[in-house]
């Protein structure tokens, strides 16, 4: 069988600069898979996108060839004309990018968007494009087409705008799709459907698929074919069973083991202790009122957090988790004294043993600042949260700026002293943060938010921005400062793999409920609601032989309504937290 | 039907600021101690010509100067009897102009719409080089197109205007035969409008919408180039090309339509900019338009004259304002369902 795309000795480089992509080659069969795997600048998206021409201005393609033979013969994509390429892009070879949230324009229909490729390549006409988008969408799961087609990308969530970019990449009926992380920016649950979604319509089709993705879970999920790319080179590619399950080169083998996953268990874990706790948030709501858009009607209440209870045990670390929009953020917000909850909840901090409770949604102004002293934050996106415009060191010494410690000298010597800690150099102090890695901005905001001695961190989705290999050495250093400083981290995040890792408890939350209460080993061993189940089957594993379980993923991640009776809940009637066992509860009616 | 809803609502809106507007400048206008009458009066006694004197107190009372200052603006607006019943600005009349000793409609008649005809011939011209420049300018960044574009765009904006206003004169009655000065051919001044009335205003109007324009249009364009840069990094477009659509195409299809926006937004302040900044243009230039007129009356303290035109000029802002958020509305979705309920 011939090879539908051929990528033969690519390389690829900016300006003068070294090869980004060197020699490079794979080969994709009509109708198969394959996944190119990798770390960010691995030089995975830079190659794939190469064979549709949609590179950045100052890339060049140095050497190598990429042949397409497709039903309309053979085309060399290096050589051929802009206009050839105009056919074939978005009609022969269509492409689904990372985020759903900006790849569509904001200003013109959904309908419109997905319609145009058709308009483009077949010259359709508008009535019959429109009846073929209308199928596609139902085809791709959108509850109402009609409506879909006649919405802006604003109105929809970050899922259902992916539907639309699968649609637009489908309508054409192409030979070849290549989509670059297209689940990176879902929810697990959402991520799990998107997937299966893609794979029904392969097998539908009858295209092939290339999949470019960081994560080897979508891998073993997906692919057949596997390439994996280091810096810019192949390090190993062939069938995905063999390379999966006896991976050859170290850096694959590497790759593995940093993945994280969520261990088989086989006993319940023990309860997090209830003495000596440093954080108590008892009965904590907040409810958002949205304001209607007609004076007539009434204004919307939206619950962030419904009636959370929760307790964190001095050295130990509670995890949050759940979707976007699931009230785990407004938790921890509520928890720093960010945010005030609604009356009647209450959030009691005790800096140490023997002190007295901090009521935090009362603190008078002395009190807030001792607070601030003491917790302190990391954020998801260290491309963001550190200025631009600041050295290390002003960064660092900032906060004992702000609080009056120490003298200008001793405050250097702080933040030399933290670096170290979180395994930087000392000699980094004058550098910007873009002289730095994702990683290394990561630890800069760690040894940021050590800088005041704090007793708690709260870890706002730490490493969701992060590769893998990174993601494991920052909660390596995470668990290494909690042991040495005997810290207390408040954690949130929607990956429960990386949560089975460094949890004492974990809470697992849905609109604003938290639905389940355990030590990780007893969540995972024997987890009892449905929207915890779908949440543990909907993770990939890097395991062939355990592919998602789209089912039992249907069944928990959808609206409430569709749970099982025992678990169901609506505004008027939330059933309450029962203990199962020692430790582990579950949000449901007995 | 949201959108007809939001022209009356907007229009309603600005009729209320018109309103607040006309107390301002009402009050502003009389800040100043003294009116023009009571400085004439001064003046006349000081020289013992008691007959000016006479005459002048009969216009105070005419024109209700001696009222205290609400009823003067309530009169003046038309909502209060005055010395002659209801006569006001509601009513069309616009009141008189004592520096010029002729009624305020007599003075700025033919300037009113003379510079409305300047302003929007200005305007246009800054629309017409601004976009397809602008885009240009995006489209081909960092390449000699850019450059030039900017160069000559920095220079229109550094060179002061009544100094373009010279040289253009110079050149362009040298070579191209355009006249100097003025908005007709003196012959055609107080005429009816006919076909060669028109083409010597359009003729006249070449240099100074060139003038009056080019600083607005450099800036635009440099705007909407910055805009465009924007958008043309975001994924939407990468989305687009992946389809296979034409540059030129997805350019204007796509990237333009967001990077509009504030284009569009700036139509409201486009305007007063324009006729204030026009008033020493139009000195030098001997235009016919209201921002000399303006000048003279307000040096005089002539407060009905001053007060009408500002009046104008804020009406020519706010519906500027209007249209330009109408069209935002119109074109931008994100705006129209604000707090729509998902």
């Amino acid at each position: 069988m011939t090879a539908l795309l051929s990528v033969q000795d690519l390389s690829i480089g900016f300006g003068a600069g070294p090869s980004v992509v060197q020699n490079v080659s794979f080969e994709v069969e009509p109708g198969q898979t394959l996944a190119l795997v990798g770390e960010s600048g691995s030089g995975k998206t830079i190659s794939c996108r190469a064979a549709l021409r949609i590179l950045p201005r100052t890339a060049q393609i140095r050497s190598g060839s990429i042949t397409l033979n497709y039903s309309k013969g053979t085309a060399d994509l290096i050589a051929t004309s802009e206009r050839q390429m105009r056919d074939i892009r978005g009609d022969r070879v269509s492409m689904i990018f990372q985020e759903p949230m900006r790849s569509l324009s904001p200003l013109h229909k959904i309908g419109n968007q997905v319609s145009e490729v058709l308009w483009l390549h077949h010259r359709t006409s508008e009535a019959e494009a429109r009846k073929k988008v209308l199928t596609q969408f139902e085809r791709v799961g959108f509850p109402d087409p009609e409506r879909a087609y006649n919405s802006y990308p604003f109105e929809l969530s970050g899922g259902m705008r992916q539907r639309a970019m699968i649609a637009m990449a489908m309508v054409s009926k192409p030979e070849l799709l290549i989509a670059d992380e297209p689940t990176t920016a879902l929810d697990v649950t959402t991520q799990a459907q998107v997937l299966g979604l893609i794979k029904e319509l392969q097998r539908e089709t009858g295209m092939a698929l290339i999949l470019v993705t960081h994560d080897l879970g979508v891998v073993a999920n997906m692919a057949e074919q596997v390439v994996v790319m280091h810096k810019g080179r192949v390090m190993e590619s062939g069938p995905a069973g063999p390379i999966l399950s006896a991976p050859a080169h170290p850096y694959t083998k590497q790759l593995f083991d940093a993945a994280p996953a969520i261990p088989e268990q086989d006993a319940v874990g023990l309860p997090m202790p209830s003495e000596d706790l440093i954080l108590e948030m008892i009965d904590v709501s907040k409810t958002y009122t949205m304001r209607s858009s007609k004076a007539w009607k009434a204004d919307k209440l939206i619950h962030a957090c419904r009636g959370v209870d929760l307790k964190l045990a001095r050295g130990k670390t509670l995890a949050i988790v759940g979707e976007s929009g699931s009230g785990k953020t407004t938790a921890a917000r509520i928890a720093l004294g960010a945010e005030l909850p609604d009356p009647g909840g209450q959030v009691l901090f005790r800096s140490s043993e023997e002190a007295n409770p901090t009521t935090v949604n009362q603190m008078s102004r002395a009190e807030r600042n001792a607070f601030q002293r003491k917790a302190q934050m990391v954020f998801q996106d260290p491309y963001s949260s550190l200025s631009p415009r600041m050295r290390i060191q002003d960064a660092m010494t900032e906060p004992l700026e702000i609080h009056k410690l120490g003298t200008v000298a001793e405050q250097k010597d702080k933040a030399a002293e933290m670096l170290t800690r979180v395994g930087l150099n000392a000699d980094m102090l004058k550098r910007y943060p873009h002289a730095f890695s994702g990683g290394q901005r990561q630890r800069l905001s760690i040894a940021r938010a050590m800088m005041l001695d704090p007793a708690l961190i709260v870890c706002d989705e730490p490493t969701s921005a992060l590769d893998v290999s990174v993601q494991e050495q920052i909660l390596t250093l995470l668990e290494h400062l909690q042991d040495s400083l005997n810290l207390s981290y408040l954690f949130i995040s929607h990956d429960l793999a990386v949560v089975a890792r460094i949890a004492d408890e974990v809470a697992v939350m849905r609109q604003g409920l938290v639905v389940e209460q355990a030590p990780p080993e007893t969540l995972f061993y024997n987890p009892r609601h449905p929207y915890t189940k779908a949440l543990i089957a909907a993770q990939p594993e890097p395991d062939i032989n355990r592919p998602i379980d789209l089912k039992l993923v249907a069944l928990g991640a959808g609206s409430p309504d569709s749970w099982e009776d025992a678990f169901r809940f609506s505004d008027s009637m939330i059933p309450s937290l029962i203990e199962m066992e020692p430790g582990h509860k579950v949000r449901c009616h007995v | 039907m949201v959108m007809l809803r939001y022209a009356v609502y907007r229009f309603f809106t600005m009729l209320l600021t018109l309103l607040v507007v006309s107390v301002l400048i009402f009050v502003i206008i009389n800040l100043p101690p003294g009116d023009y009458l009571s400085n004439q009066i001064a003046e006349l006694q000081a020289s013992g010509q008691s007959a000016g004197v006479a005459k002048a107190e009969f216009l105070r009372k005419e024109y209700a100067l001696d009222r205290p200052m609400w009823e003067q603006y309530l009169i003046w607006m038309g909502f209060w009897q005055g010395p002659h019943g209801f006569e006001g600005l509601l009513q069309g009349n616009y009141g008189w102009s004592f520096e010029f000793d002729r009624p305020v409609s007599e003075i700025v008649g033919d300037t009113l719409w003379l510079t409305v005809v300047v302003n929007l011939a200005a305007i246009l011209f800054v629309y017409a080089v601004a976009l397809p420049l602008g885009v240009l300018a995006a489209a081909r960044s960092r390449t000699w197109i850019d450059y030039t574009s900017a160069f000559v765009g920095y220079l229109g904006l550094a060179t002061p205007n009544f100094l373009l206003a010279l040289i253009l004169f110079y050149y362009g009655h040298r070579y191209f035969n355009l006249p100097i000065g003025g908005l007709m051919d003196p012959i055609y001044e107080g005429q009816p409008m006919s076909w060669d009335k028109l083409k010597s205003i359009l003729v006249h109007l070449i240099v100074p919408t060139f003038v009056i324009g080019t600083s607005g249009a450099s800036a635009m364009m440099q705007r909407l180039r910055a805009n465009m840069l924007d958008e043309l990094g975001k994924p939407y477009v990468e989305t687009a090309i992946a389809k296979g659509m034409s540059p030129s195409r997805m350019l204007t299809k796509y990237p333009l339509r967001v990077a509009f926006n504030p284009f569009v937004a700036d139509i409201g302040n486009l305007l007063p900019s324009m006729v204030s900044g026009s008033v020493l243009v139009s000195v030098v230039l001997g235009l016919q338009t209201i921002g000399p007129t303006l000048l003279t009356a307000l040096k005089t303290q002539d407060q009905f004259l001053s007060a009408f035109i500002l009046m104008f000029v804020a009406l020519l802002t706010l519906i500027g304002t209007m249209i330009s958020d109408i069209l935002l509305v119109m074109l931008d979705p994100r705006i129209r369902y604000e707090g729509r309920e998902a």
